[in-house]
């Protein structure tokens, strides 16, 4: 039992299945599932349907954090991904060519790529702190994603588009189908090939790393260029399940989700070890959040407001400084002075 | 890597490195400037630098406050949303429970003071990266201003009226009393900056923490406080957004936090802290400004362009200041 | 005799699972410099760190000025009159010298600063430790000797009993040395006492008084420094080890030396960290590298693994030259490298001792090619058996190691990888006493297998238990190169560590 509620699954899953519980007090049938159409239909359905963009963002994010950076990138590089591939549709005769379709696709995450790679070479070879390098394309992101849907809302009407994001193929949601796959993708890619490991290495400790003889460069890159090809999905499934590219909202603060789903799955933002499945039920979570709050009737725009509880809850709890302070306040002895300043003091090295 | 260290090394003229990015700004506004005068006739109707003024104002103030936080090597993410609450608060108390000007205004300084003052006391005793704890005070400020409404609610109380349509006359040109408001601001943290303990403290911070704490300076003090001018300066900020746009709306300065940041950046404040200037980023503004009213008067662009120059602009910048600051091993 | 103006006696400081300080008395007498001498885990940064109030004291007093005290922090202890200078200077780059030297205590007018009083201020205060410079410059653009100086101006001005400064001279060049023991006289004359530690004995007999040694956390003597010899001192530092550890059986002394050495390195050296050096290392050889801490043993290690770039010289491998890039450039030509810091520079804590083990072979084969697990699963049994790592569970996380055992599980990353030079500092360092046995008998069992060794350590009677030939490094050079035959011992190295000293 002990075991159980140490593992660091235990408190998202829990609140995972509290807040799903707590929905059939105002929506009986809540996990209901049933085939209607040849569709799979319920409430359990749409969450992972509508989380999977959020998942692929944050899976990707996960791989960054775990090197010890961040991209705050991603909810740019979501519009700008999905506005190549609208504006390509947009401009081909025959929207429902599948050839064309697929070339559009093909075009976007190749972007994706190499939006990506420009982060990565900002962040590994440049060497300019994650925070700042990535803020430039966020920044920048959305002036391009504009300027190729030159302002406007780019509205297609293709029906192969159409399936990536809110389209069906063997009774499954296509999306949570993709969202599956990448899961598995990402999951074999790193704990199949040594990336994984790499990884939480040069985030766990990048000096004793490069004396293993770890191409950190490499590896940090490697991370930046997957978050990039995430986020440039998660584009293509929003935009496609609307069918249409707005360059101004699309993916708007999905970069703050995306830390948020990884943080709430047991990443440490301060890097090292990482958990895809944390970072699942993480998303899982903050989309069943936002459900509830539409199902249960409070106003939507609360949303944000559970969000900012939920970060400085989920933050709180994994500060060693306010472990210290809260939970050990008062076994401390009292010789020892509280406070912020012997904390500081204790950390100043002072060499032999 | 070699070579960016050769430029580096070849840029160690220590005395003068600090102040590179302002000329670089300077040098920047004026080539600027020069090429609007050059190809539009009314460019040089000193009405235009006004106007650049009177529309940025509320940013002016935003990214004063800004450049505090980002001078101790912080950042605060949640300035826009605290800008929009501000706006909304305002408009929601002046238009529907009626209540008197001279009684808002403070209150949305004290509600904007005392959301920098919470989370500077978090990020300071807790030890949590600034980013994250001004993202969920941005999540915060934001989900206030949608619980409040969402739709925009139009000012007309008196006084906001009469500060969005009075100018300030010298001569043909004229200016908004929030830009009179803005410049006071900038004058005060100049002041602030270069005469008192707490702006040279904020210095200290950011050039080196732990000789800050071991030198007796007052860390948590400053660290809070820098939090706290910036949650003040963006509900000033917010007010003169009220006055300019005479609305509150939940979707005002999206995103303002990314232009404030741009402009301390561009204004030659290093991110990683401790060094900069407040009339840097008054610079920094102009040049946002600037391209702005260039964007207009050339007409052919849109305006999304903006976020695209900005971007290279701060890619340029961020790039200067790796080159002029030593790598730490 | 003067009064002492601080006394500490019988400080006793424990961590969990380690003595730092026992039972131990030092004082300050004014006027005087007194060094605080020490290999590394003696206790002195522990002694200052408790001086100062960093750490409470489990036991013991202090004196100072004839009141007893206990600070709180070095805040506190600074207002009480004692003042710390670190090695890495504890001012703000990015401000001014005159700030600096002012800061959080400025003149003030109704809260207005009043720069020209703290300038003016200033260049007295720097004119009287014979500095003249611009107080308007930022503090970053001078020299580490200047920015060395202001922060003792800044502390001899808040307050001027005792001052202690901690490893002042590691960054600065010989005539930057001398300027800064010339302010160090000059406020020794002015009555102030002064806690040196340094590592260099030079430096020790050129400006101390008396010296206090150290060793393992106890008091080993204080002397005048004019009645103790360099000989005597590196003996009461280094000491002879007590434990009898268990015999290694005798090592063979002479090697059938192959005509081209593994690894040849010429001229190699890095400004500001060691003096070009040779040094030749055979196959199935173990060089002992012996000097004391700061003498640039560590440096000489780091250097031939391409760790730090060398800036002079050329190295050769099994009679290629090598063009060093880095760790990889070392690892590609079977080179492998234990760092001193275990835990900052060796280990990923957070990992699993399986992971840590196969970390370095995994990084030569690249991500794409991962160590099949039941290869992993051999390789980590193999050497969890054979070091006897404890607790033998491949998925324990590293940090929750005992230190003896993650010393082994970084050697066990680099044994996998098959190196033909392996380099070690101090492998034993801080690690029990068992442990310790068991990597010294692997060291030579690896030898014995045709392994050359490079081993740091700063207990010279470990060096030699193990050594062919123990290279002698002191003040950043390397003097003497010593074949390990029967007249080679103890008082015979520290005879070369003390020989071409200047008292």
């Amino acid at each position: 039992m002990n075991t159980l509620v140490k593992h660091r699954l235990f408190w998202p899953v829990t609140m995972l299945v509290v807040l799903l519980l707590s929905n059939l007090i105002f929506t009986p049938g809540f996990f209901k599932v049933e085939v209607r159409d040849g569709h799979l239909y319920g409430s359990l359905i749409d969450i992972v349907r509508f989380g999977a963009p959020l998942i692929m963002v944050a899976l990707g994010m996960t791989l960054v954090i775990a090197t010890g950076g961040i991209d705050l990138s991603v909810g740019s590089v979501v519009a700008i991904c999905g506005a190549l591939a609208c504006w390509r549709i947009s401009e081909q005769g025959d929207q429902n060519s599948v050839t064309g379709v697929l070339v559009a696709v093909a075009l976007a995450l190749g972007l994706a790529l190499l939006l990506g790679a420009w982060n990565g070479l900002l962040v590994a070879v440049v060497g300019i702190q994650p925070i700042v390098a990535t803020l430039i394309l966020m920044v920048a992101g959305r002036g391009l994603a504009q300027l190729i849907t030159d302002g406007q809302i780019i509205t297609v009407n293709s029906s192969p588009y159409k399936l990536i994001g809110g389209g069906y193929l063997l009774t499954v949601p296509f999306a949570i189908l993709v969202a599956l796959a990448v899961t598995a993708l990402a999951v074999l890619l790193t704990r199949r090939t040594a990336l994984g490991m790499l990884i939480e290495s040069v985030g766990g400790n990048a000096e004793a790393s490069r004396l293993a003889g770890i191409h950190s460069r490499r590896i940090t890159m490697m991370a930046y260029i997957v978050a990039g090809l995430c986020a440039g999905i998660a584009g293509l499934m929003i935009s496609s399940n609307v069918s249409s590219a707005d360059g101004n909202n699309a993916g708007l603060w999905y970069e703050l989700d995306a830390i948020l789903a990884v943080v709430i799955g047991g990443t440490s933002l301060a890097g090292g070890r990482f958990s895809i499945a944390g970072t699942v039920v993480g998303a899982l979570l903050i989309q069943t959040l936002t459900t509830t709050i539409y199902t249960t009737g409070i106003p939507p725009e609360t949303t944000l407001l559970f969000k900012a509880l939920v970060v400085t809850i989920v933050c709180l709890v994994q500060s060693p400084a306010f472990r210290a302070k809260v939970f050990h306040g008062r076994r401390r002895p009292p010789s020892t002075p509280a406070g912020p300043a012997t904390a500081a003091t204790e950390k100043v090295e002072v060499p032999a | 890597m070699t070579t960016f260290a050769d430029v580096r090394s070849r840029l160690a003229r220590p005395q003068q490195r600090r102040y590179l990015p302002l000329y670089a700004t300077l040098a920047l506004l004026a080539l600027m400037y020069g090429s609007g005068v050059a190809q539009y006739e009314a460019f040089s109707d000193p009405q235009v630098v006004l106007n650049v003024f009177i529309d940025n104002g509320f940013l002016l103030v935003v990214a004063v406050g800004m450049t505090f936080v980002i001078l101790t090597g912080g950042i605060d993410l949640s300035v826009g949303a605290v800008v929009a609450l501000t706006t909304m608060v305002s408009a929601t108390l002046l238009q529907e429970q009626g209540w008197p000007a001279f009684t808002v205004l403070p209150l949305v300084l004290l509600i904007g003071a005392t959301l920098g003052f919470g989370m500077g006391c978090i990020i300071h005793y807790f030890e949590i990266q600034p980013f994250i704890v001004t993202l969920a005070g941005m999540f915060l400020a934001r989900g206030l201003c949608y619980t409040i409404g969402t739709s925009s609610i139009t000012i007309d109380d008196p006084f906001w009226t009469r500060m969005a349509q009075s100018k300030v006359r010298f001569g043909d040109n004229f200016i908004s009393p929030s830009v009179i408001i803005a410049l006071v601001v900038v004058l005060v943290a100049v002041y602030v900056l270069a005469f008192t303990r707490l702006g040279r403290n904020t210095y200290a911070i950011g050039g080196n923490p732990r000789s800050a704490h071991l030198m007796g300076l007052p860390i948590a003090r400053t660290r809070i406080a820098v939090y706290t001018i910036s949650g003040f300066c963006s509900a000033l900020g917010g007010v003169l957004l009220s006055f300019y746009m005479l609305s509150g709306n939940s979707l005002h300065a999206v995103g303002m936090e990314l232009d404030a940041i741009a402009a301390v950046v561009i204004g030659g404040t290093l991110l990683t802290g401790g060094s900069g200037f407040v009339l840097g980023t008054v610079l920094g503004v102009l040049v946002l400004g600037l391209i702005q009213t260039l964007i207009t008067f050339d007409g052919r662009l849109s305006s999304w362009w903006t976020k695209i120059v900005i971007g290279a602009l701060l890619f340029a910048f961020i790039l200067l200041q790796r080159l002029i600051t030593p790598r730490k091993r | 005799m003067t009064e002492a103006i601080l006394t500490m006696t019988g400080i006793s400081k424990e961590f969990p699972g380690v003595k730092a300080l026992s039972e131990v008395d030092f004082r300050l007498l004014p006027g005087e410099v007194h060094a605080l001498m020490g290999e590394n885990g003696a206790g002195k940064s522990t002694l200052i760190k408790v001086l100062t109030g960093v750490y409470d004291i489990d036991q013991g007093d202090i004196v100072l000025d004839g009141e007893p005290v206990r600070f709180s922090g070095p805040l506190q202890a600074q207002h009480a009159g004692v003042s710390t200078v670190y090695q890495e200077i504890n001012l703000c780059p990015n401000l001014s010298v005159a700030e600096n030297i002012f800061i959080g205590r400025e003149p003030r007018f109704l809260g207005h600063i009043r720069w020209s009083t703290v300038e003016r201020r200033a260049r007295e205060l720097l004119r009287r430790l014979q500095l003249d410079i611009d107080v308007s410059a930022t503090l970053g653009t001078y020299s580490l000797a200047v920015q060395q100086m202001v922060a003792i101006a800044r502390a001899i001005d808040i307050s001027a009993k005792v001052l202690i400064l901690d490893e002042p001279t590691s960054s600065l060049d010989a005539s930057e040395v001398q300027q800064l023991f010339r302010v160090i006289r000059q406020l020794k004359e002015e009555g102030i006492a002064i806690l040196f530690v340094t590592h260099f004995l030079d430096q020790v007999y050129e400006i101390a008084d008396r010296i206090t040694v150290l060793r393992n956390g106890r008091l080993v003597g204080e002397h005048r420094t004019s009645e103790l010899t360099l000989i005597d001192l590196i003996g009461k530092m280094i000491g002879k080890e007590l434990e009898v550890l268990e015999r290694l059986e005798d090592r063979p002394k002479r090697l059938a030396e192959d005509a081209v050495p593994l690894v040849d390195a010429r001229e190699l050296g890095r400004k500001g960290a060691v003096a070009p050096f040779s040094l030749t290392i055979h196959k199935g050889e173990v060089v002992g590298l012996a000097g004391l801490l700061g003498s640039g043993r560590t440096e000489v290690a780091r250097l031939i693994y391409g760790a730090d770039k060398a800036d002079h010289g050329q190295l050769t491998v099994a009679g290629r030259a090598v063009t060093m890039r880095g760790p990889r450039t070392a690892m590609a030509n079977d080179i492998a490298f234990c760092s001193e810091n275990r835990r900052t520079e060796g280990l990923i804590e957070e990992l699993t001792v399986r992971e840590n083990i196969v970390l370095a072979m995994q990084a030569t084969r690249g991500w794409t090619r991962p160590i099949p697990r039941r290869r992993q699963d051999e390789l980590v049994d193999k050497y969890v058996k054979a070091l006897d790592i404890r607790p033998p569970n491949p998925d324990a996380l590293v940090r929750n190691l005992s230190g003896g055992n993650q010393q082994k599980v970084l050697l066990a990353r680099w044994l996998i990888t098959e190196p033909r030079l392996l380099i070690l500092d101090e492998p034993t360092r801080g690690i029990d006493i068992g442990a310790k046995a068991e990597i010294q008998r692997l060291v030579a069992q690896l030898s014995d297998g045709g392994m050359a060794v490079l081993f740091v350590s700063a207990e010279l009677e470990e060096v030699l238990r193990l050594s062919h030939k123990v290279a002698v490094l002191r003040d950043r050079q390397l003097i003497a190169e010593l074949p390990n035959d029967d007249s080679l011992d103890v008082d015979r190295v520290m005879e070369t560590i003390a020989s071409g000293a200047k008292p």
